[in-house]
């Protein structure tokens, strides 16, 4: 990649995040509802009301309050949460990692399995098992992750209880041996990965397969076939590396999942991370945390698409020579 | 359509789609009607309360029968989905429209903004407004479409700069057709087949999308039926009464199938 078209993409990313930033900006200047207000309940005084304005900054000119807040998040200050009263910022660093580590293993799963079901059906293309499993996977990429959820904690929880219902470690981990409490870790992530990964494994065998089907009656399978390869051969080491070109940009626009990813999922599982973190944040009308959330998710997709093309630059060089031309 | 998946998605949005508008004909005729909660409440699918009255799904904590608040919920789910598919439509196709046939800054400032609200991540974003705005149905409609028009404008803008150099598209400038008409006239009826086969997968990313706002309270606000609401409230009572959950949910797991095959189906016809 040309050193000039990166820093297009990176100015371009900038610009981004700088039209972002002002979006949340001021959609909370035209949001109903004073903030200080908000911050205070319904009890305060007039003149509580007015010092904490002051404090907010709110009763100064909206440029100066606009200039403020660019710098702010520039400098990375998040702000204060309404709810807790800490600094938005060590929240969101203390909740990051259990969102991470799920929905990592959960990406590497339905990657992993997701290309291995196409793959079976491309396979069997036409059978009842190709069928079969288009219906499976059509269904898991159309069911809402809080309610597989339910119905996993339902199944796995109560009538067959196998799983923790809720949380990232029992009441009893610190009493445990490291083993111990290896497996209850393990254990309280079974239910929460399952979900996601089912949900992932539908999508992503469905866009694999979808890929694998546009390749067919291309030339290069004709002559890969005309060579005398065996069915297996052509599908695995000539059409599935041009089918993966596309699963290297969604794997990129995956990159804003590790962070929030797991919106319903970690609320209905209780899984200390973002996506909790954020629903408690909505329902207390706790702003301060969503705006920041926001901000991060939107830096994410930015860098995510870079990356995406990187990599797909990296894997094909067509492209990557069209880049540098 | 021949295809078997496609006809069996077009037959359930059929079928849900009458259950929607015939609601009040096919159910007990109020979502909301509670009688003596204590003996009405949970009871299981197929029976017959104290009042004489059926319950094909069984009833909810406070005694409401499943099936009917399921099918006036249809109405939400299916309205609020449509109204907000359409609206990102209505949007997409006017952003990319205007951006496939007009040159320099118009063009290059309209798509730059797609490329923008492309990088705004939109659950997140439902739920700030959803924070900073009172929730409601008008609410997730609109926030919906505005988050929605992206992929809509992208696919619009690039058929209209394929059919822009197309022959009939030149003869009709050559006749000296406004560039107005020349746009609603000749070129986008012809760009929208891609268009509706993406809204068909659209509606059942809006449905999901705001079963998901109701179901974590910031969506359709009770006592109004909404899916999303239904299996937030069935989570509660979910080892005593597993129905009032598992029902709105295979609801609209067989609502986003069906838009999923029916759009697959458009998008394959298109493709061939």
């Amino acid at each position: 990649m040309s050193l000039r078209y990166l820093l297009t993409r990176i100015l371009t990313g900038v610009g981004v995040m700088w039209g972002v930033v002002t979006l949340v900006f001021l959609l909370l200047r035209v949001a109903p509802g004073d903030p200080a207000r908000l911050i205070l309940g319904p009890s305060a005084t007039a003149e509580q009301v007015d010092a904490q304005r002051h404090q907010l900054g709110l009763d100064r000119p909206v440029v100066e309050q606009y200039g403020a807040w660019l710098s702010r998040v520039v400098r990375g200050d998040l702000g204060t949460s309404i709810a807790t009263g800490r600094p938005v910022g060590a929240m969101l660093a203390e909740a990051w990692p259990a969102t991470a580590l799920l929905v990592s293993l959960s990406l590497l799963l339905s990657y992993i399995l997701g290309i291995l079901l196409a793959l079976v059906q491309a396979d069997a293309s036409g059978t009842k098992v190709d069928t079969g499993l288009s219906i499976a996977s059509v269904t898991l990429y159309a069911m809402p992750s809080y309610w597989l959820a339910v119905v996993l904690v339902l199944a796995f929880a109560y009538w067959w209880r196998v799983f923790p219902a809720f949380g990232a470690q029992g009441l009893d981990a610190e009493f445990l041996s490291p083993v111990g409490r290896l497996g209850d870790r393990l254990r309280h992530l079974a239910l929460p990965l399952v979900t996601l990964t089912l949900i992932g494994i539908g999508g992503i065998a469905r866009y694999v397969r979808g890929s694998l089907v546009d390749l067919q009656g291309s030339q290069f399978l004709t002559v890969a076939r005309a060579k005398g390869l065996s069915r297996r051969a052509v599908l695995l080491r000539h059409a599935l590396p041009n089918a993966l070109i596309p699963v290297l940009i969604l794997l990129g626009l995956s990159l804003p999942a590790l962070f929030s990813g797991a919106v319903f999922v970690e609320a209905i599982f209780a899984w200390p991370g973002v996506g909790r973190l954020l629903v408690s944040a909505v329902q207390a009308r706790d702003y301060p945390v969503v705006l920041a959330a926001t901000t991060i998710s939107a830096a994410l997709v930015v860098l995510g698409s870079l990356l995406a093309d990187g990599l797909v630059a990296m894997a094909d060089p067509r492209l990557r020579d069209a880049v540098d031309a | 359509m021949r295809d078997g998946r496609a006809r069996f998605g077009v037959a359930c949005l059929v079928v849900l789609a009458l259950i929607a508008v015939l609601a009040p004909w096919i159910s007990n005729g109020d979502p909301a009607l509670q009688r003596d909660v204590v003996a009405t409440r949970f009871l299981p699918p197929l029976t017959t309360d104290v009042n004489g009255m059926f319950h094909l799904l069984g009833t909810d904590r406070l005694g409401r029968d499943v099936w009917t608040r399921l099918a006036f919920g249809a109405r939400v789910s299916l309205g609020v989905g449509l109204l907000g598919v359409s609206l990102s439509l209505l949007i997409g196709v006017l952003v990319g429209g205007v951006a496939g046939a007009s040159r320099g800054v118009v063009s290059k400032g309209l798509l730059a903004m797609t490329d923008f609200a492309l990088a705004l991540p939109r659950v997140v974003l439902l739920l700030l407004l959803a924070t900073l705005w009172a929730p409601g149905v008008l609410l997730v409609v609109v926030v919906l479409g505005v988050t929605g028009w992206m992929p809509v404008a992208r696919l619009v803008y690039g058929e209209v700069r394929k059919l822009m150099t197309q022959p009939f598209v030149e003869s009709a400038v050559a006749m000296g057709a406004s560039r107005r008409r020349v746009l609603g006239r000749h070129v986008l009826p012809n760009a929208m087949t891609p268009v509706i086969a993406a809204a068909a997968l659209g509606v059942g990313n809006a449905i999901t999308l705001e079963a998901g706002l109701s179901f974590l309270g910031v969506g359709v606000q009770p006592p109004a039926p909404s899916w999303g609401g239904m299996i937030a409230s069935g989570r509660d009572a979910l080892i005593n009464a597993p129905w009032v959950a598992i029902a709105p949910g295979v609801a609209l797991v067989l609502v986003v199938v069906a838009c999923t095959l029916v759009g697959d189906a458009l998008q394959a016809r298109n493709d061939a």
